[in-house]
C-alpha cells in the first residue's frame, strides 16, 4: 500500500493513541512517545510495525503519542492512519 | 436473557476495554449517532479490533450500524464486523419489512463470503420512526433473522413533532404497539433509554412501568443506569417462591390426576402456569432472584 498524503487517527485522551503517517523516504520511519514508554515502548513500535507490515506499506514516517492504549487500539489506530493516508490527495 | 443493553461510543477506546465489567447483560457498540461521519472508518476498525480481542465474556454484543442510506456506511459496517460473529446486528430507523430484509440479504452475502453459516448473525431492529411503530409486527415478522426489537423514543418523539418527556405519556401508544407486535411474534422486546443519567429514582421509575407494559429489559446510555434496569426486571425473591409453588401443586395435581388446582384461593391455569416457568427461568439465567 503506498501512501499518498499525510493523514492521522486516533486522541490524546487516556487509553488512545494518536498516530500520524506521511509518506517517506523509502523505509518506514517511527517515531513514539508514550507515557509507558520505559516498560512498553519497543513492544509498541514493534505492534505498529507490524501492521504497516501487514498493510504492505514499505515507505512512511509513523509519529504516534501514546496515552496507554491497549493493543488492539494501537493496532486499530495505525491501521486507520495508514489507510487514510493510501487514499489520493 | 437481557435485562439491561448498555450503549458504548464505538470510537471510545476507553469506554470499549471495559465494557465488560459495567454490569450490563448486552453491550451496543456504536457506529451510527455516538461517532461523527468522519470518524466512522476509524471507529469500525476500533470495534473490530475490539471484538476480536477483548474478553467480553458474559456479555451479548450488540453492534448499531449507520442507517441504510447512499452514505454506504452500513455495509462497510457489516463487512467489518459479521466476520467476528457479534451475537446480534442493531439496524436503525427501521421502517419497514423490506429495510430489515435488505439488512439481512446484506449479512449473507458478507457470512458466506467469510465461510460462515448465513444466519449466523441475529438482528435486533430499532425502531425510531412512526412508520416503524405503524409496522413493528411486520418489521418483527420480516426475516428469520430477528430476534428482538428496540424502541428509540429520541427520534421517534422528533419524526412525532412533540416534545420527549421523562413521565412518557408522548410515548404510551409506540411503547403499547412495541410489546404487543414483538410478543405476537414471539421476540422480545427492550425499552428506550431514559436520558437523565443524574435522576436515578426516575430511571427506576421508568424501568417499573416498562415492565408492567411487558417490556423484556430496557436500553440506557449510562453505566450507571444499569443496575437500577437489572433490578426492576430481575424477578423477586417473593416471586420466584410463588413461582416454585405454583410449579410443584402442578406437579401434584398432575400425579393425583386432578385437572383444576388451586393454589392460596387462587385458580392455577395455564397462564399462571407459563409466567412461573418463565420466572425460575430468568432467576436461573442470572443466579437467583433480588430483594423486593
Amino acid at each position: 500500500m503506498k501512501l499518498n498524503r499525510s493523514a492521522a487517527a486516533g486522541t490524546l485522551e487516556s487509553s488512545d493513541i494518536y498516530v500520524q503517517a506521511a509518506p517517506g523516504k523509502g523505509q518506514v520511519e517511527i517515531q513514539l512517545e508514550s507515557i509507558v514508554y520505559q516498560q512498553f515502548g519497543p513492544s509498541i513500535v514493534e505492534t505498529i510495525r507490524s501492521v504497516a507490515e501487514g498493510l504492505g506499506v514499505t515507505d512512511a514516517v509513523i509519529s504516534a503519542v501514546d496515552r496507554g492504549a491497549l493493543d488492539c487500539t494501537i493496532r486499530a489506530r495505525v491501521e486507520t492512519a495508514l489507510k487514510r493516508a493510501a487514499k489520493e490527495a | 436473557m437481557r435485562r439491561s443493553m448498555l450503549f458504548l461510543p464505538g470510537n471510545n477506546p476507553n469506554m470499549l476495554q471495559n465494557g465488560d465489567i459495567l454490569g450490563a447483560d448486552a453491550i451496543i457498540l456504536d457506529l451510527e449517532d455516538a461517532v461523527s461521519p468522519d470518524e466512522k472508518d476509524a471507529a469500525r476498525i476500533l470495534v473490530r479490533n475490539a471484538i476480536r480481542t477483548l474478553d467480553y465474556q458474559g456479555c451479548e454484543i450488540i453492534i448499531r450500524i449507520n442507517a441504510v442510506d447512499d452514505t454506504g456506511f452500513w455495509k462497510e459496517d457489516l463487512d467489518e464486523v459479521i466476520p467476528l460473529k457479534p451475537d446480534l446486528i442493531m439496524p436503525t430507523k427501521v421502517s419497514g419489512a423490506e429495510y430489515v430484509r435488505q439488512v439481512s440479504r446484506y449479512m449473507e452475502e458478507v457470512e458466506r463470503r467469510n465461510g460462515m453459516e448465513p444466519g449466523t448473525v441475529k438482528l435486533i431492529p430499532l425502531i425510531e420512526t412512526t412508520l416503524g411503530v405503524e409496522n413493528a409486527f411486520e418489521i418483527a415478522r420480516s426475516d428469520p433473522r430477528v430476534v428482538a426489537m428496540f424502541l428509540g423514543a429520541e427520534d421517534l418523539t422528533a419524526d412525532m413533532r412533540c416534545v420527549r418527556t421523562k413521565e412518557g405519556s408522548e410515548i404510551a401508544y409506540a411503547r403499547s404497539r412495541m410489546v404487543s407486535a414483538a410478543r405476537a411474534a414471539e421476540i422480545d422486546v427492550y425499552d428506550t433509554p431514559f436520558t437523565d443519567v443524574n435522576d436515578d429514582e426516575g430511571l427506576v421509575a421508568d424501568a417499573r412501568l416498562a415492565k408492567s407494559l411487558g417490556f423484556s429489559g430496557k436500553a440506557s446510555i449510562s453505566p450507571r443506569h444499569v443496575s437500577g434496569i437489572n433490578q426492576v426486571f430481575s424477578p423477586t425473591e417473593k416471586e420466584i417462591a410463588y413461582a416454585r409453588e405454583v410449579l410443584a401443586i402442578i406437579e401434584e395435581a398432575k400425579a393425583q390426576g386432578k385437572g383444576a388446582v388451586s393454589l392460596h384461593g387462587k385458580m392455577i391455569d395455564k397462564p399462571i402456569v407459563t409466567r412461573a416457568q418463565q420466572v425460575l427461568a430468568m432467576a436461573a439465567a442470572i443466579g437467583g432472584g433480588v430483594q423486593a
